[in-house]
């Protein structure tokens, strides 16, 4: 019988396993720049920055450069990384509380300087790692640990739209949010992802796709329960489109 | 073969001119008096010897800026002032604990809060003694211009060669000053030394992790006593500190850093028939304890001379071990004694 070879890991992502929870979409996300850096060739020339929250661990998965920043410094770390060596590939992954809440300015003006970075965006709108609080993206009504009876916009504010924020800023050249709840929208996901890091390659410039990504545990939803959350509410909020691309 | 070159030059820029000579390509920094020239000049200075000039959005963001061009394997800086630091100390410890090299200058002012923009020593403490988790930085004490150059260069050796975070801690008054100084223009010991740790991508290698984070049982307890190797190695090679006038006569001893170290030795001068010494530290750690001990010893009593309100005198206890001998004298918030003003009050304790 002749085999043929339709699947395999990809070889910049390790043999550890993922420590994600079921259903969670950071192994997908991961497992898709894994993907990309083996199609482009990068897993020599690139180097990632990793946050602190669900993904803190990122680098034990990938197998090429990976840095911690501090929370939320996540883009002033990948900022100097590109500018000392700007023939790199680097890109900064951030989930909500990280880019949106305490590393609002690093995230702001690393796109207003227009840095030639790529930033990966996973919005799972809660702080996954500490146990499920209100991040800046809960949607309204959405209860969390920090908000028992549901985000009411007179105590919590408004979702935040971080894309929408971003893209009049000349700086930002590519803005796109995506997200990976099922077979189509997976391969949405990562042509969106291949292109904020070919544009990097290209010097196009400042790139940044959100992904809407599962979060079962602290959303107490069993994992198709969750996708289909983030298809039928979660993204009527926060709408799968390009919101962004000058090129 | 070094170059002997005479400039008149002020306190800020000699640092920015020492970063420069030491190899230093990646400066980041943000406004606040009375540090602004370095930034200032740094953004004419970087350009030029082809670096990185980034003004950053506020002082965390310099920090890390610095700790990402540190990953990446450049010789960087950024400087402040007091309050600025402050808000530096989560990037500082983070550096301290990835084991990434960088230099931070402080150039105080007074304190707490908003304060002044007077010269001070207030953040005695948060060099020395600085932010969260068990980590030490280096901390040398300039106490001329010619030693903010000296030591600014030196500093990006120190740095590379135990992968530490140092600190300059200087203040408004040094920075401020202008005085003739030698640019020795000499070569960077550690400048062109390989940083097979730095992320670079990984070519022909495995992927290399720059992490603080620690979360395996006994992981960090591990790490930790490693930095504790380290810093009892500095603590053995990196002490250092001038002694004046002292000799067997010496009756009373001023222990003094900085800028108020400058100030004693003119109280030494004017004292007449008093027989005072002066021990200066240098590198605020390691404080060179011993050295202090054994000349504490022979004499009369310590006075410890500060501006801030007794912030050194701890380090000066530890050393002395005996209490009853101290005299402490500061001036916080922005004071600055007179040689006299020192006088007096060693005169008024003595007779």
């Amino acid at each position: 019988m002749q085999e043929k070879l339709i699947y395999k890991k990809p070889n910049s992502i390790t043999d550890v396993n993922f420590s994600y929870c079921p259903g969670c979409g950071h192994s997908t996300v991961h497992k898709i720049i894994g993907e990309i850096v083996d199609e482009l060739n990068l897993r020599e020339k690139i180097i990632g920055v990793a946050p602190v929250g669900c993904a803190v661990f990122a680098y034990d998965f990938w197998d090429f450069d990976v840095t911690e920043a501090a929370h939320g410094r996540t883009p002033a770390v990948a900022t100097a990384i590109k500018r000392v060596l700007p023939d790199r590939v680097v890109f900064s992954y951030q989930g909500d509380g990280d880019l949106a809440s305490i590393g609002m300015a690093e995230i702001i003006h690393t796109a207003n300087r227009g840095e030639n970075i790529t930033v990966i965006f996973i919005n799972n709108t809660n702080y996954g790692m500490t146990g499920g609080q209100l991040a800046p993206t809960t949607l309204l009504n959405q209860k969390t640990t920090t908000s028992p009876f549901g985000r009411d916009a007179k105590n919590y504010g408004y979702p935040i739209k971080m894309l929408e924020l971003l893209a009049p800023l000349p700086g930002v050249k590519y803005l796109e949010r995506v997200k990976v709840t099922d077979a189509a929208s997976i391969i949405k996901a990562k042509n969106a992802i291949k292109k904020a890091f070919t544009y990097q390659i290209e010097n196009v410039g400042f790139a940044m796709v959100e992904v809407l990504s599962g979060c079962p545990t602290n959303w107490r939803k069993e994992p198709v329960e969750a996708n289909k959350w983030i298809d039928e509410e979660v993204s009527k909020y926060f709408p799968i489109m390009k919101i962004k691309d000058i090129k | 073969m070094s170059e002997s070159n005479k400039i008149l030059i002020k306190g800020n820029h000699a640092i920015v001119e020492a970063a420069i000579d030491a190899g230093c390509r990646f400066y980041a920094g943000y406004p606040i008096t009375p540090q602004n020239e370095i930034p200032e000049y740094m953004s004419k200075r970087m350009p030029e010897v082809g670096g990185v000039f980034l003004q950053a959005e506020s002082e965390l963001i310099s920090i890390n800026l610095v700790f990402g061009a540190a990953v990446a394997g450049a010789r960087a800086m950024t400087t402040s002032s007091s309050p600025g630091i402050s808000l530096m100390q989560e990037g500082i410890s983070y550096m301290a604990g990835c084991e990434l090299p960088g230099v931070i200058v402080n150039v105080q002012r007074g304190g707490p809060g908003l304060g002044n923009i007077s010269p001070s020593q207030s953040d005695y403490y948060q060099a020395v003694k600085p932010g969260h988790g068990d980590y030490r930085l280096i901390v040398l004490a300039p106490y001329n211009t010619q030693e903010m150059y000296d030591f600014t260069f030196e500093a990006f050796d120190l740095a590379d060669k135990y992968r530490n975070p140092v600190m300059i801690l200087t203040d408004g008054l040094l920075g401020q000053i202008m005085e003739s100084i030698d640019l020795k223009r000499r070569k960077s010991q550690y400048l062109n030394t390989e940083k097979k740790w730095a992320l670079t991508g990984a070519k022909g290698r495995k992927g290399q992790r720059i992490l603080s984070l620690l979360m395996k049982p006994g992981e960090l307890e591990k790490h930790n006593f490693h930095l504790k190797e380290k810093y009892d190695l500095i603590y053995k090679t990196e002490k250092r500190y001038e002694k004046f006038s002292i000799n067997k006569d010496t009756d009373y001893l001023i222990v003094a850093f900085g800028t108020v170290a400058r100030i004693s030795k003119e109280t030494i001068k004017i004292a007449n028939d008093l027989k005072i010494g002066l021990f200066r530290p240098i590198t605020l750690f390691p404080f060179p304890y011993e050295e202090l001990k054994e000349i504490a010893k022979n004499v009369k009593k310590i006075f410890v001379f500060e501006m801030n309100l007794g912030q050194m005198l701890d380090d000066v206890k530890i050393a002395v071990e005996d209490s009853k001998k101290i005299e402490f004298y500061g001036r916080p918030g922005g004071g600055v004694p007179t040689a006299e003003e020192l006088l007096n009050f060693i005169i008024k304790k003595v007779k």
